[in-house]
């Protein structure tokens, strides 16, 4: 019972990564029209901002080290520390949460810059065109992360009081040998918190009732007629956000590499295709539901029984999703069946 | 000009092999000029020219996006070195087994995704692939022995060997009867292979078979209305191109005994995309022409290092090499992959149609003004 | 009951409420050329739909030459000898003329499915040949070697005709083939029309033009809302007065 709980819990903060991607990439399609494979670079575009911050912060001066007293020493101190003390500490200590607000306009001007310098040259291209040029994009992204980042790891932590585990187990009841890492609660509270303001957004603004508008019916967005462009840049827009802030959070989790976005993005392409293409709701739903399941077939109850299925189960929903329902869980018809 | 109209013209497929033929054997000698004919590449070019010319019959011909095509690969040479291991270091049964077991993962994987059209199809194949790499980096190490690769051992059985001589000292290597597949000779082994593939896409191409498959792109309802029940046909030239890709995994076994699951991985799968559309997708040529210069530049690039671009920039004031150089060397060596980025992107946005239609631009521009 | 050549028979259709076909029941002989008018609305697209396996009627049964028609797929219909033509016009754009008249002669010759690898086009003489001829006939051989995509729509659905033609289809279904044409296109495709009538050819017709339907249908079915209000010989559907209130009247002169 307490590991079929810690299982779930386990798919919770992973589903929610899988849904805010998969959510900006419905977002693209279903208005725009584009499938853009360099979804998961602005993932790991997101996650390198806070690399970035930390790395803005810690910028250090070498300094004596007065608690060594038989000899000089030195040390690397950063600025921040010199500066204001244990405030600088502290900052330091915050870079994670602290790189949302930077991460927020960032995104922004990537997603705009990317919208209007390459995507909406490919709104009347085929799909395959549009795979094929974003496909060479996500590259092109992650090639150079890697020339200022290199190939490795970064770690980048959480702040320290939310380093610990939670101890849940004793909160609600079961044994309190459940705990559970405070971070990875707080990634599926904000990774709630924000595909609840997407949808609220979507749902009482004007603009929001355009850009559903146009997902239930493509050539609905032609005939509103009112600058569409500018409402296509905006959703991009939108979308790297989420895709960035997803990233951000997911920071801590596993320490940003040039890579992560590719990985990300084949899943969340396949969580798009299960949850049905173009529908918001299914995105999520099957985002969640796809990392609780990942992360159940990884308890090792089960990898005895069917060795390596925590490698594929994904792979094998999303076949068996797509033979008996081809246009996934929630999918509408007629929306991108060519 | 359209390419039907040079199709239903084009008659005279015997005098095209032999113009073909001798382009691809005389290699070694007209690319020496560009310092590209050394066994190593050579051989390269011919194994990812079958390759892409298998892939252009599928996505050439009816425009199905596959972004699996690299497990194929891989399967094909994960059987090469097991034949090796298992039956014999000849290699034409390493290639023959090669070929079928690609063409037997190809109906499996093709039974599930010709299900789908359009994105959904390239989304299957690329969950497939995924699954497979996932698979022969975990569960499947016995067979593909993981993260090492598979690789031949002096303790293989080798049956057939066996019956004939006694295992000699040291590693044995891939024979075609007694004459070893390394450098030159395997080149030509490459070669001949490449004709043959070559010959059968040409048939293809201007066969009843291919105007189906180029009328399946062009519009699928109509070919149901008119008759035709399309998915054995996308399931047929789903197979012949994973067992192109299969036959290609096994000459890269065949040239160099081992394989690991990263040939498996999807974007090497997005190279040989890269590869057929740089040319021209559906060009019968244009493939072969953009393995030529992908791997080309591949090798150049790939090799060079900053000091390399120190010397060659030397003539700049030296206040700017410093600039140049690290400029430049974002796309060089390690930043190899970012050229192909690049250059994935340039091709797709500004010539769609790959390096035939340009030419073809260029041409009916001569022409026209004529 | 007896079975006529095509037969559909008690054909019920709705979506979501809305009913499309009314309990519909037809019979054309063969040799015959059989029209279906009506107002827009009427639900004649959904009933050739029905016939040709793209939709599948709630009720009732069409059979074709004694088989039965329902279940089948669309290449299964065509294959047993029912060529439709469409009323927006489906061509292969991206290959020439003469290609898109092969591949149904194909189709027709090799079979639903057939790798026929090894033989190159330009040895298919016989049909290169049939082909050639067929498009001479529609006075389309001059662009023969053209892409189909940027023709005008008039010789885009004559070369559709053309396509269906090639296979001698048992019975051809031809939804509007004169919609959307100037007056002299249209009377070109009735020409053509004509010129097939004699070979003996089965078709149903579905026109809104009643200049069309007037010079060419033995029969004329009336559908309106569904169902079938009328039925016979052109002048008796013209001194009907059924159909005169329900579709005539507001559009003889348009």
């Amino acid at each position: 019972m307490d590991a079929i709980f810690i299982q779930l819990l386990n798919g919770l903060d992973k589903g929610g990564a899988y849904a805010l991607i998969a959510l900006g990439l419905t977002l693209t399609f279903g208005t725009l029209g584009v499938v853009n494979f360099a979804h998961g670079a602005l993932f790991m575009l997101g996650a390198f901002c806070a690399v970035t911050m930390q790395k803005l912060l810690t910028i250090s001066k070498t300094v004596k080290d007065t608690s060594i007293t038989f000899f000089d020493a030195y040390k690397e101190q950063p600025y921040l520390e010199i500066w204001w003390g244990d405030t600088g500490t502290m900052i330091i200590d915050y870079s994670v949460p602290i790189s949302i607000l930077f991460a927020i306009p960032v995104m922004l001007m990537i997603g705009i810059i990317m919208e209007r310098g390459l995507i909406r040259y490919f709104y009347r291209r085929t799909h395959a065109e549009q795979i094929l040029v974003t496909f060479g994009l996500a590259i092109v992204i992650q090639e150079i992360v890697r020339h200022f980042y290199g190939a490795n790891p970064i770690p980048t932590p959480a702040p320290d009081i939310v380093s610990g585990s939670a101890a849940i187990g004793s909160a609600i009841g079961l044994s309190d040998s459940v705990v559970y890492p405070w971070w990875r609660l707080i990634y599926f509270a904000f990774s709630m918190s924000i595909i609840g303001s997407v949808f609220a957004f979507l749902k009482y603004t004007t603009f929001g009732l355009v850009v559903r508008a146009g997902m239930a019916d493509r050539d609905m967005v032609g005939l509103l007629g009112i600058n569409i462009e500018r409402r296509f840049t905006i959703v991009f827009g939108m979308a790297s956000i989420v895709a960035g802030l997803a990233g951000v959070m997911y920071a801590p989790i596993l320490p940003p590499d040039y890579h992560m976005g590719m990985d990300f993005l084949v899943l969340s392409f396949v969580v798009v295709v299960v949850g049905g293409m173009g529908s918001l709701e299914g995105a999520v739903l099957a985002g969640f539901l796809l990392g609780v399941l990942q992360s159940f077939a990884a308890m090792n109850e089960i990898k005895a029984i069917l060795p390596g299925i925590d490698q594929i189960i994904i792979y094998l929903v999303a076949v068996v999703v797509l033979l008996t329902k081809p246009r996934g869980l929630m999918g509408r018809k007629g929306v991108f069946e060519d | 000009m359209s390419p039907d109209k040079k199709i239903l013209r084009l008659n005279n497929i015997w005098l095209t092999m032999l113009l073909f033929s001798l382009g691809v054997l005389t290699m070694p000698w007209w690319l020496e000029p560009i310092g590209a004919a050394y066994p190593d590449l050579l051989q390269k070019f011919a194994i990812f020219g079958i390759f892409a010319i298998g892939y252009n019959i599928l996505f050439g011909l009816t425009g199905y996006l596959s972004f699996g095509h690299a497990t194929f690969l891989g399967v094909g040479s994960y059987t090469a070195v097991w034949s090796f291991k298992l039956l014999s270091m000849n290699v034409l049964p390493a290639i023959v087994l090669s070929m079928l077991f690609a063409g037997f993962f190809a109906f499996l994987i093709g039974y599930v995704s010709l299900r789908r059209s359009g994105i959904y199809f390239s989304i299957l194949t690329l969950a497939f692939a995924q699954m497979s790499y996932n698979l022969a980096y975990s569960v499947l190490t016995p067979i593909t022995n993981g993260e090492t690769g598979l690789q031949l051992s002096k303790q293989d059985p080798r049956i057939f060997d066996r019956l004939f001589f006694e295992a000699g000292e040291g590693l044995p290597s891939t024979t075609l009867f007694g004459l070893d597949m390394n450098g030159y000779q395997g080149f030509y082994f490459c070669a001949v292979l490449l004709i043959i593939a070559f010959f059968i896409s040409l048939k293809i191409f201007n066969s009843p078979f291919g105007l189906s498959l180029r009328a399946i792109k062009s519009n699928q309802t109509r070919m149901s209305y008119t008759g035709y029940h399309t998915r054995p046909y996308l399931m047929a030239a789903f197979i012949i191109s994973g067992m192109y890709a299969g036959l290609a995994g096994g000459l890269l076994a065949v040239t160099d005994p081992l394989a690991g699951a990263e040939r498996m991985q999807w974007t090497a799968s997005g190279e040989v995309v890269l590869m057929t559309i740089l040319g021209g997708v559906g060009t019968l040529l244009g493939p072969l022409l953009g393995v030529g210069i992908i791997k080309y530049l591949e090798n150049i690039f790939s090799s060079v290092n900053s000091q390399t671009l120190h010397e060659f920039f030397a003539f700049l004031p030296d206040s700017i090499v410093t600039l140049v150089v690290n400029f430049t060397g974002l796309f060089v060596g390690e930043g190899w992959h970012l050229t192909l980025g690049l250059l994935f992107m340039i091709i797709v946005i500004f010539l769609p149609g790959g390096l035939m239609q340009g030419f073809e631009k260029i041409k009916n521009r001569f022409t026209d003004k004529a | 009951m007896e079975n006529s050549f095509f037969q559909i028979q008690g054909v019920n259709k709705t979506f979501g409420g809305l009913i499309a076909l009314d309990n519909v029941n037809l019979s054309v002989e063969q040799g015959t050329v059989h029209a279906i008018i009506g107002p827009n609305g009427a639900g004649k697209s959904t009933l050739l739909n029905c016939c040709i396996g793209k939709l599948k009627p709630d009720t009732g049964t069409v059979t074709f030459d004694g088989r039965n028609v329902i279940g089948k797929t669309a290449y299964e219909i065509n294959q047993i000898g029912i060529a439709r033509v469409f009323q927006t016009p489906e061509i292969f754009p991206e290959l020439s003329l003469i290609k898109n008249v092969m591949i149904p002669a194909f189709a027709k010759r090799d079979g639903q499915f057939k790798i026929n690898w090894f033989k190159s086009l330009i040895d298919e003489d016989a049909i290169y040949e049939e082909a050639v001829k067929i498009l001479d006939d529609f006075g389309l051989k001059e662009q023969m070697r053209h892409h189909a995509g940027n023709m005008s729509r008039g010789d885009k659905r004559r070369l559709e005709l053309a396509m269906s033609l090639i296979q001698h289809p048992k019975l051809l279904l031809l939804d509007e083939p004169t919609a959307g044409m100037a007056r002299h296109d249209t009377n070109k495709t009735i020409e053509t029309l004509k010129k097939i009538k004699k070979s003996g050819m089965t078709k149903i017709i579905i026109e809104h033009d009643m200049h069309v339907v007037f010079s060419l249908a033995d029969k004329i079915s009336v559908l309106a809302q569904g169902a079938i209000i009328a039925e016979g010989t052109p002048d008796e559907i013209k001194g009907n007065p059924v159909v005169q209130e329900a579709y005539l009247g507001g559009t003889e002169d348009a």
